[in-house]
């Protein structure tokens, strides 16, 4: 694949000899100024609207809300910031979130990996259908995926049924996860320089160590790639979570169960925190590879 | 050779798959199965549930009653994937063929709102969307609109929620399949004479751009059918000034795949959620989603709701079918990856 960077995607700069009509000088020249700026100012406002969203969440986190609903700006306050946990309920549901996302992850993670590398190294029999069967969960809304999950834990015993709880919702988290971790994780392996570990063999190394000292550290960064995303997705699960929680209250539920009362300005310092954390975290990973890549 | 277990080789692949192929078996294929046999369930959540063909009539019943809601959803998610789709274009477009060194930097503010909770990012948008809130309030302000008008509480509100919520899903494919665009391709249709400038890629540039902002417009704008015919106008102008003969015979060709695989990636969430309607929207806009949603946990009426995401999958399926025959791509399952 020819590496395509923007000096030579910029097909006005250098390259006026592809215009072939006569006359159109001038609506040459403001197509060019358009392909040229236009993409770009365009791309700026898409990002924007993007963010937009995230910026109110940020900003009305220093919000002072006269009454319950923290809907419209009244005026700057720190006091829900050095008091972020200060309602019932929110640190309870939190923890929760967080430890489910962890173990999530981490289950996840393995079972994925595991995954990838078999679809990535072996052709076997059923390849095509392993492969389909990590990409079905991905294929289907995450009602229906919640939905069969409760009809399956309902149907389990008679009344009162199978209980609801973290362990069911971690169940389900994994469950969903694991398509994710497999793509990723496949993605990395797929241009994996195979003769590294050959050469390790013939320097006799046998099989356990040369996965450990070649074949892991390389696919490392696809690994841990794969954990933020599940662990993402994990934190920030409502559907799935809602459908097999029972009375159990991960951060999710809590901002859904409150929207209708009005949700409390913590909240916001919450999501402020989780995207600060989320975006630190990628940063320092990008950045680590980076160094450890040119180093 | 880099194998794990020399004498039996041929287990090592399964030996790896097993637990996570399992935990699908278990987790995702048998509760689809279940939902199955629960859709033919008759009974209550306290007496208990019998299983009975004769149960079919769930399924009448859910399609009688709720017809309009699948049709909603249908429509609501299918504007919502138009729109991605205009949106992430150029976009994806922009970032693969100009981002230059900030390509990543570009990928990551894209990705970026999916750091904060999808709940907070939507009621954002009624904070946005509110009646005299940051859009509307300084337009009202003019006077350029009544004071009644609104949006939230409106289908344009659930369709706007969704196209954001789901945004990302069209722009990394789409990425993906463009940045594999080879420009030496490009360049060479343009020495073949298919000019940055022709009058057949502007005019279909403007017919499509134009035909897309039409469909905007009677989406978006639909009581005022003057706003909808100038969106169309002012996209084919566009279009006639971005889109080259070039772009419209090799670029956009190529890019199928990621097109493809990002509107599934966002028509599948989208027709399926109900988190958008419930805050933007109001009881006329109620989703099939919300349906199920209600029927499952509010009512727990589980075997009609089992038959109505039963049959909300099988509508997928069908209309991802006749999608795959209409665009046919083989690539499904690979280009999709993010």
């Amino acid at each position: 694949m020819a590496p395509v960077d923007g000096a030579v995607a910029a097909p006005g700069a250098g390259r006026a000899s592809a215009r072939r009509r006569p006359g159109g000088a001038a609506v040459g020249r403001l197509a060019r100024l358009a392909d040229r700026y236009l993409l770009l100012v365009y791309t700026g406002l898409a990002v924007i609207y993007l963010l937009l969203p995230v910026a109110v969440i940020i900003l009305f986190s220093f919000n002072d809300p006269a009454g319950k609903s923290n809907f419209v700006w009244q005026g700057f306050t720190l006091k829900y910031w050095l008091n972020p946990l200060g309602v019932a309920g929110l640190g309870d549901a939190v923890w929760l979130s967080l430890a489910l996302a962890f173990l999530s992850t981490i289950i996840a993670t393995i079972l994925g990996t595991l995954v990838a590398l078999a679809l990535v190294r072996y052709s076997f029999r059923g390849r095509g259908a392993a492969n389909s069967l990590i990409f079905l969960p991905m294929a289907t809304p995450e009602i229906v995926l919640g939905a069969s999950l409760l009809t399956m834990f309902v149907s389990i015993g008679s009344p009162p049924f199978f209980p609801l709880n973290f362990f069911t919702i971690l169940l389900a988290h994994i469950m969903f996860n694991i398509s994710y971790v497999v793509v990723t994780v496949r993605a990395r392996l797929a241009g994996f320089p195979r003769h590294l570990e050959e050469a390790a063999m013939d320097l006799f190394a046998n099989e356990w160590q040369t996965f450990w000292k070649v074949t892991f550290p390389l696919i490392l960064p696809g690994i841990i790639a794969a954990a933020l995303l599940a662990f993402s997705l994990s934190i920030d699960d409502f559907v799935i979570t809602n459908f097999t929680a029972g009375k159990t209250q991960t951060f999710p539920m809590f901002i859904y169960a409150k929207a209708r009362i009005g949700i409390p300005v913590q909240v916001n310092v919450i999501g402020t925190l989780i995207f600060v954390i989320a975006v630190g975290s990628v940063a320092v990973t990008t950045l680590a590879q980076r160094r450890s890549r040119s180093g | 050779m880099g194998t794990l277990l020399k004498r039996h080789r041929w287990i090592a692949p399964y030996a790896l798959l097993a637990p996570g192929i399992l935990w699908l078996l278990v987790f995702y294929v048998y509760p689809a199965f279940q939902m199955f046999v629960a859709s033919f369930w008759s009974g209550s959540l306290e007496k208990g549930f019998t299983f009975s063909l004769a149960n079919y009539t769930n399924y009448t019943e859910a399609i009688d009653q709720f017809a309009p809601q699948y049709l909603r959803s249908i429509v609501y998610a299918g504007a919502a994937t138009v729109l991605t789709f205009l949106i992430a274009y150029p976009l994806a477009y922009t970032i693969a063929f100009k981002g230059g060194r900030y390509k990543n930097v570009l990928l990551f503010l894209v990705v970026a709102p999916f750091f904060t909770s999808f709940l907070l990012r939507t009621i954002s948008w009624k904070i946005i969307l509110g009646d005299t809130g940051i859009l509307l309030g300084p337009i009202k302000e003019l006077g350029l609109l009544p004071e009644d008008f609104r949006l939230l509480a409106t289908p344009i509100a659930v369709i706007s929620g969704i196209t954001y919520n789901f945004l990302p899903f069209m722009t990394l494919p789409v990425y993906v399949a463009v940045e594999k665009v080879d420009f030496r391709l490009v360049e060479a249709a343009r020495d073949l004479y298919a000019g940055p400038w022709r009058p057949g890629g502007g005019i279909a540039g403007a017919l499509v751009a134009g035909g897309l902002a039409a469909v905007l417009g009677i989406v978006f704008a639909w009581p005022w059918p003057i706003l909808a015919a100038g969106a169309a106008l002012i996209g084919g102008a566009v279009g006639w000034f971005l889109v080259s003969e070039s772009f419209i015979r090799v670029t956009f060709p190529l890019s199928l795949p990621g097109v493809f695989a990002g509107s599934l990636l966002t028509f599948i969430p989208a027709i399926g959620d109900y988190v958008n309607a419930e805050f933007l929207g109001n009881p006329d806009t109620r989703m099939i989603g919300n349906v199920i949603q209600n029927k499952f946990l509010t009512q727990n009426d589980y075997p009609v709701a089992s038959a109505l995401s039963f049959t909300l999958m099988a509508a997928i399926l069908v209309l991802v079918t006749v999608y795959a025959r209409i665009l046919g791509t083989e690539e499904l399952t690979t280009t999709g990856r993010v």
